[in-house]
C-alpha cells in the first residue's frame, strides 16, 4: 500500500522512552479526576484503539485489508461466555477465545494468502467468513441463537466482573498498552521489515527469497489472537453477547476505520485515531440520539473517511508528526 | 442490479461499497414519488434512474476521480465512507421503519395450471432483461460503448487515441449508478427495506458479481440467477433464517477456485 515509510522520527529513543513514560503515568492517574460517563468513554477508547491495533498489524503493517476482524472478537467472547457458563474462569477463557480466533485467522489467512487473493478479494473473503460466523451464530440455538448469551453478573473480580467500571478502565488500557507494546516488537524486529516489505512490493520479495506466505499468515495469527482477547473485554463489560453486534460488518467497520484515520502501518496511528473518533462517535451518538436522530455518528465517520482518503492518504499521524517536525527546524 | 456494479467495476476497477445504498435510495425515491405524487413504481423507475446517473456522475467526478491512479485499497475505503454518509442520511431522513411501496401490480397473480405467477415480479424480470440486452447492445454497438469498453481494457491505451476518459468514467459510474437506481425502484412493492438493507444488498451483489464474473454482463444476470436460487433453496430445505450461509458459503469456494467467476476472463 502506501503509508508509513517508517522514517526517523524525530526526538532520542531516551527522549521517545521519558514521553511514553509520562503519557502512560497521565493515563494511570487520570480516573481519580474523571466523572463517570468520562471513564465509560475512556474504556471505549482504550478497547477500540486495542481492537485498531490489533488489526493494524495486519491490516496496516502487512497491508493485508482485512473487513472481518469482527468475526474474531465474536469468536473470542463467545468462547469466554461459553465456558465461563460451564464454570470456567474468563481469565482463562481469554486466552482460549484468542486461540479459537487465532485458529480462524490461520484458517482465513491460508486460503487467502495461499491461493493469492490480494485487495478486494481478500477483503471479500475476511467479510463473507465473518458474515458465516454471524449466520452460525445467529441460527445455532446452543450458542444462544439470535437472542444471544447473556452473562449474569456476581461482580466478583476472579470472574473479570467488577462493580467499579475504573477496574475496567485499567484493563481497557492495559490491553492496549499490551497490543501497542507487541506491536512495537514487531516493528523492530526482522518480521515487521518484512510485513512492511510485503506491504510495499509483494512480487519483490518472493523474489528476494522472504517466506511471503508465512510471514502474512505470522501477521494475522498475531492479529486474530489480540482481536479475540478483545472479546472476552467486550463479553464480560457489556455482561451480553448478540451476534449482530459482535460478528456484524458495523464492527469491522469500526475496526478497521480507527487505523485508517489515524494512520495505518504506524505505531500511534491506531490509538490517535481511536482518540479521535471514538469521542466523537459516542458524543454525537448520544447528542443525535436524544433527539431521535440515529446514525449521525456514522455520517460523521463517513465524511471522515472520505475526508481522510482525498486529503490525508497516510493517515493523521504521520501528518501531525511532519507538522511538528516543520515546526522545529522553523 | 449486479449489472450496474459489473459496468462500474469491470470498466474503472473501482469497488464501489456504495452499491447497496445507493439501491436503498433509488427505493426511497420511489416511494417518496409513489406516496406524494401517485406515481407508480414501474412507471418511476425511469426517473429514479436518471436521478441516481447524477448521483453517480457527481461520486464520480467529485470523490473518486481524483484518486483513480490511488491503490485499490484507498477505493474501496473511499467508497466505504461514501457508503456509511448515504445509508445514514437515509436513516436521518426517512427513519429506521421499514417501508414499501404500493402498486396496484404488486396483488396480482396468474394462475398458470398448478403455478402461481406473481405479475409484480414477472414484470421486475422482464425489465432486468430488456435492461441487461439494451446495455449489452449499447457497450457493443454504439461509439461510446466501445470507448467505455476500450477505456476498461486499457486506460493508456484509450488516451492516446484521444478519448476522453474521465468523461467515458464519469458515463460509465453513472450508467451503473442509473442500473441500481432503476432496479430499486423496480423491486420497491416486492421487498420490504430499511437504511440498513443497503450493507445487504451491496454484499449480495458482491457475491453476485464475483460469481458470476467481474466485468461480464452475462455473468452478472447468470450469477443473479445462481445465488438466488441457492438462497431459496436453502431457504426450502433448511430455515430461512441460513439462506445466506449459501450464497457466502459459495462465494468463499469461487473465489478461492474460480476468482475470475464462472464467465470472466481476467484473473485478478
Amino acid at each position: 500500500m502506501r503509508r508509513g515509510r517508517g522514517e526517523p522520527s524525530e526526538g532520542s529513543p531516551t527522549q521517545k522512552m521519558w514521553a511514553a513514560a509520562l503519557a502512560v503515568a497521565v493515563l494511570l492517574a487520570l480516573p481519580a479526576v474523571l466523572s463517570g460517563y468520562a471513564v465509560t468513554i475512556f474504556i471505549l477508547i482504550f478497547f477500540y484503539a486495542f481492537l485498531a491495533q490489533a488489526w493494524n498489524v495486519v491490516g496496516g503493517y502487512a497491508g493485508q485489508l482485512s473487513a472481518g476482524h469482527a468475526a474474531f472478537v465474536g469468536i473470542g467472547g463467545y468462547t469466554a461466555a461459553l465456558l465461563f457458563e460451564r464454570g470456567v474462569t474468563p481469565w482463562i477463557g481469554m486466552f482460549a477465545g484468542g486461540a479459537l480466533a487465532a485458529v480462524l485467522g490461520a484458517i482465513i489467512g491460508y486460503l487467502g494468502f495461499r491461493f493469492g487473493l490480494r485487495g478486494f478479494y481478500f477483503v471479500l473473503l475476511t467479510v463473507a467468513f465473518a458474515e458465516i460466523c454471524r449466520i452460525l451464530a445467529s441460527n445455532v440455538e446452543a450458542v444462544g441463537g439470535a437472542v444471544g448469551l447473556y452473562i449474569t453478573f456476581t461482580g466478583n473480580p476472579r470472574q473479570f466482573q467488577f462493580q467499579d467500571q475504573r477496574a475496567y478502565y485499567y484493563i481497557a488500557l492495559a490491553l492496549m498498552l499490551l497490543a501497542t507494546g507487541v506491536t512495537a516488537l514487531i516493528e523492530r524486529r526482522r518480521f515487521g521489515i518484512y510485513l512492511t516489505a510485503i506491504r510495499e512490493d509483494e512480487t519483490a520479495c518472493e523474489a528476494l527469497g522472504v517466506d511471503v506466505l508465512k510471514y502474512k499468515l505470522l501477521a494475522m495469527i498475531v492479529s486474530s489472537f489480540l482481536a479475540g482477547l478483545g472479546g472476552t473485554f467486550y463479553a464480560f463489560q457489556n455482561f451480553s453477547l448478540q451476534p449482530g453486534a459482535v460478528f456484524g460488518i458495523p464492527l469491522s467497520v469500526e475496526i478497521v476505520i480507527r487505523p485508517i484515520i489515524g494512520g495505518a502501518g504506524t505505531l500511534l496511528g491506531p490509538i490517535l485515531g481511536s482518540f479521535i473518533l471514538t469521542p466523537l462517535g459516542e458524543v454525537s451518538r448520544s447528542y443525535f440520539g436524544q433527539s431521535g436522530l440515529h446514525g449521525a455518528h456514522l455520517i460523521v465517520y463517513g465524511v471522515l473517511l472520505v475526508a481522510v482518503v482525498l486529503f490525508l492518504p497516510q493517515g493523521a499521524y504521520p501528518y501531525l508528526r511532519k507538522l511538528l517536525s516543520r515546526r522545529n527546524i522553523a | 442490479m449486479a449489472v450496474g456494479l459489473t459496468l462500474i467495476f469491470g470498466v474503472m476497477r473501482v469497488v464501489n461499497f456504495a452499491h447497496g445504498d445507493m439501491m436503498v435510495w433509488g427505493m426511497y425515491l420511489a416511494f417518496v414519488l409513489a406516496t406524494r405524487a401517485g406515481l407508480d413504481p414501474y412507471l418511476a423507475f425511469p426517473v429514479c434512474a436518471v436521478a441516481l446517473f447524477a448521483l453517480g456522475v457527481v461520486v464520480q467526478r467529485g470523490l473518486v476521480d481524483p484518486i483513480i491512479e490511488a491503490p485499490h485499497e484507498m477505493q474501496i475505503l473511499l467508497m466505504l465512507g461514501v457508503a456509511l454518509v448515504l445509508e445514514n442520511t437515509a436513516l436521518l431522513i426517512f427513519g429506521p421503519e421499514p417501508a414499501r411501496v404500493r402498486s396496484p401490480l404488486a396483488r396480482l397473480a396468474w394462475e398458470v395450471g398448478p403455478l402461481y405467477v406473481d405479475v409484480a415480479r414477472l414484470v421486475t424480470f422482464a425489465v432486468a432483461v430488456v435492461l441487461t440486452l439494451a446495455l449489452s447492445l449499447f457497450l457493443h454497438r454504439t461509439d461510446l460503448g466501445r470507448l467505455i469498453r476500450a477505456s476498461a481494457d486499457n486506460h493508456y491505451g484509450a488516451l492516446v487515441i484521444g478519448a476522453d476518459v474521465r468523461r467515458i468514467y464519469a458515463t460509465a459510474f453513472g450508467i451503473g449508478a442509473a442500473c441500481v437506481g432503476a432496479a430499486g425502484a423496480l423491486v420497491s412493492p416486492i421487498l420490504p427495506f430499511q437504511p440498513p438493507t443497503g450493507l445487504s444488498l451491496s454484499v449480495t451483489s458482491f457475491n453476485i458479481v464475483i460469481i458470476g464474473g467481474m466485468g461480464s454482463l452475462v455473468g452478472a444476470f447468470i450469477g443473479g440467477l445462481l445465488v438466488s436460487v441457492a438462497e431459496s433453496l436453502g431457504a426450502v430445505f433448511l430455515r430461512p433464517s441460513l439462506k445466506e450461509l449459501f450464497s457466502f458459503s459459495l462465494l468463499i469456494v469461487i473465489l478461492l477456485f474460480r476468482p475470475a467467476g464462472l464467465f470472466g476472463k481476467r484473473t485478478p
